[in-house]
């Protein structure tokens, strides 16, 4: 439309403008999808259980996130401290109360992460009521040519790719991360070599929901904050993991980085409604072809 | 003795008549002159929607107060009975019938979205109770039995679109959510738009859950309009308000919007998220006239903690007064009696200001307000006088065919 009435000379520079944008948003989307996986691929894809409260971790992060700094603690604190700590606080207690009786039982699981999920809901409703809460966004905007974008779209990508560090350098190279490792693959073995599988279960269900509770954190600027938020997210986050696979780091970036850029180009050359069909269709596909997920076939060997 | 078949049969059959018969019967005979007149309310109290519910409830309570501490109507007291339908459309169908079979209510004020009030509207009509729906909507309702007071595109939309484009430019791009309020409500913006010698860029429409506004954005720019016309609904949909102010297109574009602030936004967003956008509505919270400044004072003495007053449920304020003096009119609440009433050019001075029943629609001719977000609150612009429900109007005519019974899709 626009295109026909900018002088040849700029076409070019403009079509420049617009690739970088574009770049930037499936970068975005991308990295929203690192953030949000990351935890479900811990919870889901080392320790086998289906937390249908994956959304609500998200909720509860956000609702963190908006309350404290709303009460005067700076944003920052508030989205990197504040919201993993309490959602994995929140993840502990979870565990112990009740994801612990059912190690193994995959259908159970579900079942129970579903009402877990509504009473979360239920709870957060009563206290804090049905309204939209948020706080502003940080940092500022910047302008490329005709188009703006914001720095914030950049930190989440920084903060996405420094999780993914963080989490392999944990996993490949302390000794908590061996030990995660050992008993995820075999408890038996791991509790007669003198640890207790039920503590390392019990850690890595915390860090699984810290890191989905700081996923929430760092999602609260940019997106209305309500009791319900979690449903939005829960079904892309399970086809993430599911498409990316056993390996949690690999394949959880590869898996991200495929559906983000086909939902976001979808989104941006169709419309939004095509983008997440496309977003779905693709992933019906990719399951098809490769059943183990990304990672089952072209990242066998890494984590 | 030896029990028949047939027999047997018989004596259930006249048994459980008379089991079923007999609450009837006795509530009749129990209904004396002081039994209170029921009043039906269905609103969600919970789930999605309830923020919306929550202060239409409200405002019923405190109406029945009132007329009950004045004495009653026609000598007897009100009572109100009332479902939590929990944003669930199943629990509507459900308790509008329990209101209509088993409390024998006297009205029913109730229905949110659209799709509620479709799944009820049939139940009412069927067993003859007489229908309030007092939220603002897409217009269309052509029905007897049913009366809707909150405004229509012919009276907001038809005046927040100019308004915008006068103040910015006539180039539009607009976006909605993507179910029947959205779709049909950016026809409306697309028809005003061109009636007024602009042009659309775009129309795009949104699931409830997309929560990434991101690849829009990027459109929106790229399409370089002079104004943003927004029908987004819901939660996740204030989403694109924020990533709007972040990519710092908010000093850029200015935004009218036909929902924003029906959850609530101007005082949950940050006052940079919100300054300047343009809304219109039957009303708003900040109207200082008298009767508006003394029915905030009530609600809030009654519900301190009160989400926003919003056109929803001063309209259902206005709707419930209507319909008591269409009783007070009839001298009966028989739903005949009160409907032929109501029909005769019934009004009542509320909230918002006069509101009448135009008989031919079975709408509300009512004043309109346009206003924009100035630090957190909305500051109220322009007020239009006494609007009628003219898009309704093209369609429907209950005065020449009152046996009519449908939602019109109108043609635009």
């Amino acid at each position: 439309m626009a295109d026909t009435a900018i002088p040849c000379a700029e076409g070019p520079i403009r079509s420049m403008e617009l690739a970088i944008i574009i770049a930037l948003d499936v970068l975005n989307g991308a990295a929203s999808l690192v953030l949000l996986c990351l935890g479900l691929a811990v919870i889901f894809g080392m320790m086998r259980i289906i937390n249908l409260a994956h959304g609500e971790f998200v909720m509860l992060g956000a609702y963190a996130t908006v309350i404290s700094a709303n009460a005067g603690v700076n944003i920052w604190i508030a989205m990197l401290v504040v919201a993993p700590v309490f959602v994995g606080i929140v993840g502990i207690i979870v565990e112990r109360c009740l994801i612990r009786f059912l190690y193994g039982r995959l259908v159970d699981t579900m079942l129970a992460t579903w009402g877990l999920s509504l009473f979360i809901i239920g709870l957060v409703t009563t206290v804090y009521g049905n309204t939209i809460k948020g706080v502003p966004t940080p940092l500022g905007g910047f302008s490329i040519g005709a188009y703006r974008s914001s720095y914030y779209t950049l930190f989440l990508v920084a903060m996405a790719l420094l999780l993914l560090a963080l989490i392999y350098a944990v996993l490949r190279y302390t000794r908590f991360g061996l030990i995660s490792r050992a008993t995820m693959q075999n408890p038996g073995m791991a509790a007669a070599l003198g640890i207790s599988p039920s503590r390392v279960y019990m850690a890595t269900f915390g860090i699984g929901a810290a890191i989905t509770g700081l996923a929430g954190g760092l999602l609260a600027p940019v997106s209305g904050v309500v009791p319900t938020m979690g449903a939005a997210y829960v079904a892309k986050a399970f086809i993430t993991v599911v498409g990316g696979g056993s390996a949690i780091i690999a394949g959880t970036a590869s898996a991200s980085m495929l559906f983000g850029f086909i939902n976001q180009i979808g989104a941006y050359f169709t419309t939004p409604v095509f983008g997440e069909v496309t977003l779905f269709l693709s992933a019906i596909i990719l399951i098809r072809l490769l059943p183990q997920g990304i990672s089952g076939r072209f990242f066998k060997r890494n984590l | 003795m030896r029990i028949s078949r047939r027999s047997f049969v018989k004596t259930t059959v006249y048994g459980s008549a008379a089991a079923f018969a007999a609450p009837a019967i006795l509530s009749e005979g129990a209904l004396g002159a002081d039994a209170p007149i029921l009043v039906g309310s269905l609103h969600d109290q919970s789930g999605p929607i309830a923020a919306s519910g929550a202060p239409m409830v409200d405002s019923l309570i405190v109406g029945i107060d009132e007329i009950n501490a004045a004495g009653g109507l026609l000598g007897r007291p009100l009572k109100l009975v009332h479902y939590d339908t929990q944003s669930n459309i199943q629990m509507y169908s459900q308790y509008a019938q329990q209101l209509a079979l088993k409390d024998k209510v006297a009205v029913i004020h109730g229905g949110i979205t659209s799709a509620s009030r479709e799944a009820v509207r049939p139940t009412f009509d069927r067993f003859k109770v007489l229908y309030f729906y007092n939220t603002l909507y897409e217009g269309g309702v052509c029905d007897r039995n049913t009366f809707c007071t909150g405004t229509t595109p012919a009276q907001t939309v038809e005046k927040l679109v100019p308004y915008a484009m006068k103040k910015s430019g006539k180039k539009a791009y607009i976006i909605a959510a993507d179910y029947n309020y959205g779709q049909i409500t950016a026809k409306w913006m697309t028809k005003y738009v061109k009636d007024n010698g602009g042009e659309v860029l775009a129309v795009d429409f949104f699931p409830l859950d997309v929560t990434n506004f991101g690849p829009t954005i990027s459109k929106i720019q790229a399409a370089k309009p002079d104004l943003v016309l927004s029908a987004l609904v819901g939660g996740n949909h204030t989403s694109f308000y924020r990533q709007w102010t972040s990519a710092g297109m908010k000093t850029q574009i200015p935004i009218a919007s036909t929902t924003f602030g029906l959850v609530n936004e101007p005082s949950t967003l940050d006052a940079t998220e919100s300054d300047g956008v343009l809304g219109a509505y039957g009303y708003f919270e900040e109207l200082t006239t008298p009767a508006s400044t003394a029915y905030v004072k009530k609600i809030k003495a009654k519900f301190p903690d009160v989400p926003y007053i919003s056109e929803l449920a001063a309209a259902t304020y206005e709707g419930f007064y209507l319909w008591a003096a269409g009783v007070k009119a009839a001298g009966s609440i028989d739903r005949q009696k009160v409907i032929e009433a109501l029909e005769g050019g019934i009004s009542f001075d509320g909230p918002s200001g006069k509101v009448v029943i135009d008989h031919p629609t079975h709408h509300a001719i009512r004043n309109a307000y346009l206003a924009d977000v100035k630090d957190k609150k909305w500051s109220v612009l322009e007020t239009y006088s006494q609007q009628k429900p003219l898009d309704t109007a093209g369609v429907c005519d209950l005065v020449k065919n009152p046996a009519e019974n449908q939602q019109y899709v109108i043609k635009i």
